[in-house]
């Protein structure tokens, strides 16, 4: 009896396991098998003689797919650089001073969880037109800012509550400034954690679909290059590019799999 | 090197007074406890003292120069934190010298300092390590030589030794004043370990709703409580007070005369457990005895006695049963004398 | 610790606040605003015509039962991963991490992803002809299979975003000590019993972070139907962006995100308010 249900019990999580693998397993098979891969019928588990390095070549190749991915790349690096900007400073003072208005920040916070952010972007084209934004890796990274700040602010806010407060408290009765006491023991004990807030907004810019289509033309990000041709590009280029959107993530989600419950923990309160 | 004067310092967080009028004068070496229950204002005035938090009213002096608008970091002391605070990605070494290299000090001195300092409070063998790989008494160690290491005027420390197990709360105990001893330091040391306090202090400072009530030596503090509270808050088990009805200047303790500071009213008795002989149940103040508890050095002996609970402690071994009756005869020149309204002390 | 100090917190999050003010407030409000008015003058026609849109009323009812559908799945999905996981014996950080990866995965991904699994020679379908149960290619993603169709966008929906949920239950399991469980296994009680009087009541506030950012997000539902099913099956945001892009009609793409918003936060004071009166009654 017991066994059983420990089989059943290892099935399931094997199985669980597969239904998160499998699928990422074929659109690399898709990826890598070129126009001939699409067509074959029926395909087989293994890679087999379709599968080429070439396939993926001639897409990054096409106009356009290099450029889009560079954007992605530039427009999620500022993204990640302004959410630890903004966000890093406001989790300290949420973690370190009680104020009047803290609550209504908390609250600011939150209730930005409740909106659709990315729709917001919408508006944002005539305002971004007019101040030159608009089609700019730069305002794309401005509304994925938006989206991964208040992640920033809660996350850091979290960490900084982990550093006692009595370490700092003895950098200054050991005659620490304010700045030297955050720069000599607050941060370095930090920079892991904001390293790996830093890599999620990355990733949350870099997978952005809505707001970065609706605010590009010409200097598309990746996610938007990828959507305004799905309908006109073949199979094996849509796969290809899905692989492309897929492969940094999931090194980045290795990256941070530590903090990832520091980052969903705190996300209750 | 640095005298202290806490002067009528005043601390309100919102509409609650966490310290009301506190002056304290503490001499040059000299080393004070403030000892009270949680929430007393301890921990807030040693705060206070080292700028980490902002007095509402009042003066901090040390050494003659008035702190109350200097900043923690140049006040120039050294303190020690109830959970250490030592700082996890610096060597113990570097901990140690954390003080001296914020002084800008010389390099050879901070070697010297820092080895002397570890010395002290034997931790040399650990220089290089980092604290995660030590344990909490080692830690505590650090910490304690990171203070000394600066050769402070003033040593602060806020529960030092809360943290510890008992057995090595005793050694450290030892240790400590040994250390300090030899320092000279004048120290500020909070706690809320009566026995700490008895033990480490030139001085106790009871702290009791945000108001010292009473300062005065270990000894004294013990023998002569000033108020009801410092007579049940220091000694363990506390003292019991017994309501007695004066006549004539004399107060009747279990048929025994004892004289009372005043000539006639109601009075509280206060008398500490090991006081009381116990005698014969005719012989003495009747009372019935409710549990015993052996403790090896000594007994400790619950009895109810006049509707109240009092304890007893006996260096004899004995073996009773609840409900057995017996007679208590308090030592008369040991009984102090509480006002029962106002709970002070009556007399000389 | 001088009268400086005082205004520290402020200066450090006043950065924040302007930001969030300039990319939530402002647009939030101008949204609102350009659907309300055409050339500065005050209309309804934004929502006339996009209630009009033969197109419309398919995306609300799409998007509603999607959401209805999705949400309860990944809980309960969800709720099942988390609660093997914690009797995992070993590998526990290489199953969780597995479990996660969904979570850096864009939707557009995944959509794609899913595309690859389901279309007509793909392989769902040389798995089925295997099997013998198809005798050759079969479409299953068109306008003629919306049944089908559906159940696509749901598997790839699926998929990809119960990681979140799965995480956040994680999160919160690890919040609540074992000794409550134990204690209950002490004085009787089976494993579900455990799981429904001890573990789920305790859950709640996670649970109720998960549900309102899921969610508020499968209203968001977009790219994954779009890299799926093109427009053969219209939701919301796909209107709200046919109509920025394609129709230029600001307006009526405005009076959707406007209508979005207004779904989500409803969504969100229903699960605040479902979720804590229950808390209260305990207490």
């Amino acid at each position: 009896m017991k066994t059983v249900r420990r089989l059943v019990y290892a099935t399931g999580v094997v199985a669980l396991c597969a239904w998160v693998l499998v699928p990422i397993y074929f659109i690399t098979l898709g990826a890598f098998g070129g126009r001939a891969g699409v067509f074959k019928w029926p395909k087989g588990v293994l890679p087999g003689e379709t599968f080429s390095f070439a396939a993926m070549d001639t897409f990054l190749r096409i106009e356009g797919v290099a450029h889009a991915a560079f954007n992605s790349v530039i427009a999620a690096s500022i993204c990640m650089a302004l959410s630890i900007a903004l966000g890093a400073p406001a989790g300290y003072a949420l973690a370190r001073y009680s104020f009047p208005g803290q609550n209504l920040y908390r609250l600011l916070i939150l209730l930005t969880r409740a909106f659709p952010l990315a729709i917001l972007a919408l508006p944002l084209t005539v305002i971004f037109i007019r101040v030159g934004l608009y089609d700019t890796p730069v305002g794309v990274a401005l509304i994925h800012t938006a989206l991964a700040l208040p992640f920033a602010a809660l996350i850091s806010s979290s960490l900084f509550m982990g550093i006692p407060r009595e370490l700092e408290e003895a950098a200054w009765v050991f005659g620490c400034s304010r700045v030297q006491a955050f720069r000599k023991i607050v941060l370095p004990l930090a920079l892991p954690g904001i390293a790996a807030t830093a890599i999620f907004a990355f990733v949350i810019s870099w997978n952005e679909v809505f707001a970065a289509s609706i605010l590009t033309v010409r200097e598309r990000t990746l996610t938007a290059y990828l959507l305004t041709v799905l309908s006109e590009s073949p199979l094996h280029f849509r796969f290809a590019g899905g692989f492309l959107l897929i492969v940094p993530s999931i090194a980045f989600i290795f990256a941070v799999r530590k903090y990832l419950f520091a980052m969903w923990g705190i996300a209750n309160r | 090197m640095a005298q202290i004067l806490i002067d009528k310092v005043r601390k309100d967080f919102g509409a609650v007074r966490a310290l009301d009028e506190v002056t304290l004068d503490i001499a040059d070496g000299e080393f004070v406890a403030l000892l009270g229950p949680s929430g007393c204002g301890k921990t807030t005035l040693l705060r206070i003292v080292a700028g980490l938090e902002t007095q509402t009213a009042g003066r901090i002096v040390i050494g003659g120069r008035d702190l109350t608008e200097v900043p923690t970091r140049a006040r120039g002391l050294a303190m020690v934190f109830q959970n250490y605070a030592v700082f996890p990605h610096m060597t113990v070494f570097e901990n140690i010298a954390f003080g001296l290299r914020m002084q800008k000090a010389d390099p050879t001195r901070i070697d010297a300092q820092v080895r002397k300092a570890a010395g002290l409070l034997h931790i040399e063998d650990y220089l290089d390590r980092h604290p995660g790989n030590l344990s909490g008494g080692q830690r505590q160690r650090v910490a304690v030589a990171r203070a000394l290491a600066v050769e402070p005027p003033v040593l602060l420390m806020d529960e030092p030794l809360s943290n510890l197990d008992a057995l090595l709360r005793l050694e450290m105990r030892a240790e400590l004043k040994t250390v300090l001893e030899q320092a000279g330091t004048t120290t500020i040391y909070v706690t809320h370990d009566q026995t700490e306090a008895m033990g480490l202090a030139d001085r106790i400072a009871v702290m009791h709703g945000g108001r010292i009530v009473q300062i005065d030596t270990p000894t004294e503090v013990y023998r002569h409580p000033r108020t009801k509270f410092v007579g049940g808050f220091v000694g363990s088990p506390p003292m019991n007070f017994l309501p007695v009805e004066v006549t004539g200047g004399e107060a009747r303790l279990g048929g025994l005369p004892v004289p009372a500071p005043v000539t006639s009213g109601a009075l509280l008795a206060g008398v500490r457990p090991e006081d009381f002989a116990i005698v014969a149940p005719d012989q003495g103040l009747a009372a019935e005895v409710l549990v015993v508890e052996p403790l090896g050095s000594h007994t400790l002996v619950t009895v109810r006695c006049d509707g109240a609970t009092v304890r007893v402690v006996t260096p004899e071994i004995i073996d009773w049963p609840a409900g057995r009756r017996i007679g208590l005869k308090p030592d008369a020149g040991r009984v102090v004398w509480m006002d029962p309204q106002s709970e002070q002390a009556v007399g000389p | 610790m001088s009268g400086r100090s005082r205004f520290l917190p402020y200066l450090l999050l006043a950065p924040s606040v302007l930001f969030l003010a300039a990319l939530f407030v402002v647009p939030l409000v101008e949204t609102i605003a350009i659907s309300f008015s055409d050339n500065g003058a005050p209309t309804l026609d934004h929502y006339r015509r996009m209630a009009g849109d033969l197109n419309f009323w398919p995306a609300v009812k799409n998007t509603f039962l999607l959401v209805v559908t999705v949400v309860p799945l990944q809980v309960a999905i969800a709720l099942g991963m988390a609660s093997m996981l914690q009797k995992l014996p070993r590998g526990r950080d290489l199953v969780l991490w597995i479990w996660t990866i969904p979570l850096g995965v864009s939707d557009l991904a995944a959509g794609l992803v899913w595309l690859a699994l389901l279309q007509e020679r793909g392989y769902l379908n040389s798995a089925l002809a295997a099997l013998g149960l198809i005798d050759g290619p079969t479409q299953w993603l068109t306008y003629e299979t919306p049944g089908t169709l559906f159940v696509g966008i749901l598997l790839a929906e699926v998929w990809r975003a119960t990681a979140i949920v799965f995480i956040i239950l994680v999160a919160g399991l690890q919040l609540i000590p074992k000794e409550y469980r134990e204690a209950a296994e002490i004085f009787g009680a089976s494993p579900w019993t455990t799981f429904r009087r001890i573990t789920l009541p305790l859950l709640k506030p996670s649970l109720q972070t998960a549900l309102i950012l899921r969610t508020v997000l499968a209203f968001e539902v977009f790219a994954v139907v779009y890299a799926i099913a093109g427009r053969n099956f219209p939701v919301l945001v796909g209107e709200a962006y046919v109509w920025q892009r394609d129709n230029q009609a600001y307006g009526v793409a405005a009076a959707y995100a406007v209508l979005i918003v207004v779904i989500s936060l409803a969504a969100t004071v229903v699960y605040l308010r479902v979720l804590r009166s229950r808390t209260e009654e305990r207490s």
